[in-house]
């Protein structure tokens, strides 16, 4: 990911031609993790939450990782202590992405509490994919606001639907769990030590499922990354 | 902890995560190591999620039809289908293993 470099907005007010590709980016970006969203919403129902608090994640934590880890941990049986943790230590990622957005985006005021609630994988990777820094910005306000609006409309429609169906497992949704866990570590595992990690995290998790309170083999992969980090090198 | 007080307590938090992206000093954080750190525990954590949704039952370990809709949902990951796909069909194959 390369940042643009500043003053290239010298090159001119923004047109709508320029905007429009990035506009159709960020609604296709939207629109897939819109979909995303209403496997979100079923599964928190399931897992024990109510309407109101699946919203709430949504809404408030809105960062779908830590909230599909979040209502994981509790499907469990895992304290809510732990199952805040995990979603902390998933979400540390989007501190990285704000430090990045920071200074591209130079939001004064009340902008930037709101970037700050916006600043995810998805707004993150369509702002710094822009050449020009107009559109830096353009792409990561459009994406953030565009995705949390669809998020947020399908994790509602997922939580009605899946209240609806009863039983999770009879509809596989057990299993859809398991597989949008792996969609999301998949395109991160191109380093060689990536897949090492991924597969000595999964190995720790499967051997202390039996052995550990609920949420701790998510909590102890950590161990996994840090034992890695000497062996890293660029 | 309710589940109510935890939702706000995590939300809190990921909240304070994002911002603190805006208001430390870049010095703190600006070393590629801590940043490269931050994406190895992500994908430690995600892996660890997999092992758990896919053969955790409780605090027991159960191989049952996820395995057969997870493998199905690699090679599908493989072949480079999108998201949905990928979900929708892990959730059918499970589903119709159970109905035989």
């Amino acid at each position: 990911m390369s940042s643009p470099p500043a003053g290239q907005d010298a090159a001119g007010p923004t047109s709508p031609a320029d905007r429009r590709p990035v506009l159709r980016q960020a609604i296709s970006v939207a629109v897939a993790s819109g979909t995303y969203g209403i496997s979100f919403g079923a599964l928190s129902v399931a897992s024990g939450l109510d309407l109101v608090q699946t919203m709430a994640l949504s809404l408030l934590m809105f960062t779908g990782g830590s909230q599909f880890a979040f209502v994981g941990v509790l499907a469990a049986g895992g304290a809510g202590g732990t199952a805040a943790a995990t979603a902390g230590l998933l979400g540390l990622r989007n501190g990285f992405y704000g430090l990045q957005m920071a200074p591209l985006l130079a939001t004064r005021g009340w902008r930037r509490p709101v970037a700050a609630q916006l600043t995810i994988d998805e707004s993150t990777a369509v702002g710094v994919a822009q050449s020009r820094l107009d559109l830096t910005r353009f792409g990561f306000w459009a994406t953030g606001l565009s995705v949390f609006v669809l998020w947020n409309s399908a994790t509602l429609a997922g939580a009605v639907i899946g209240d609806a169906l009863g039983d999770p497992r009879r509809y596989g949704l057990d299993a859809a769990a398991a597989a949008a866990f792996l969609a999301l570590v998949w395109p991160r595992l191109r380093p060689r030590l990536s897949k090492l990690v991924a597969a000595g995290a999964a190995v720790l998790a499967t051997v202390l499922i039996p052995r550990a309170p609920a949420g701790v083999p998510v909590l102890a992969a950590v161990l996994v990354a840090l034992a890695a980090h000497p062996l890293d090198r660029p | 902890m309710s589940i109510g007080i935890a939702v706000l307590l995590a939300s809190g938090l990921c909240y304070a995560i994002k911002m603190a992206g805006y208001l430390l000093p870049h010095e703190w954080l600006e070393h590629p190591e801590i940043s490269r750190l931050a994406a190895r525990i992500t994908v430690a954590m995600l892996a660890a999620l997999v092992a758990i949704q896919l053969l955790g039952q409780g605090r027991t370990l159960t191989v049952d039809e996820r395995v057969p809709a997870v493998a199905v949902a690699a090679v599908l990951l493989w072949r480079r289908a999108p998201f949905v796909v990928v979900v929708i069909s892990a959730a059918v194959v499970a589903a119709l293993l159970r109905m035989l």
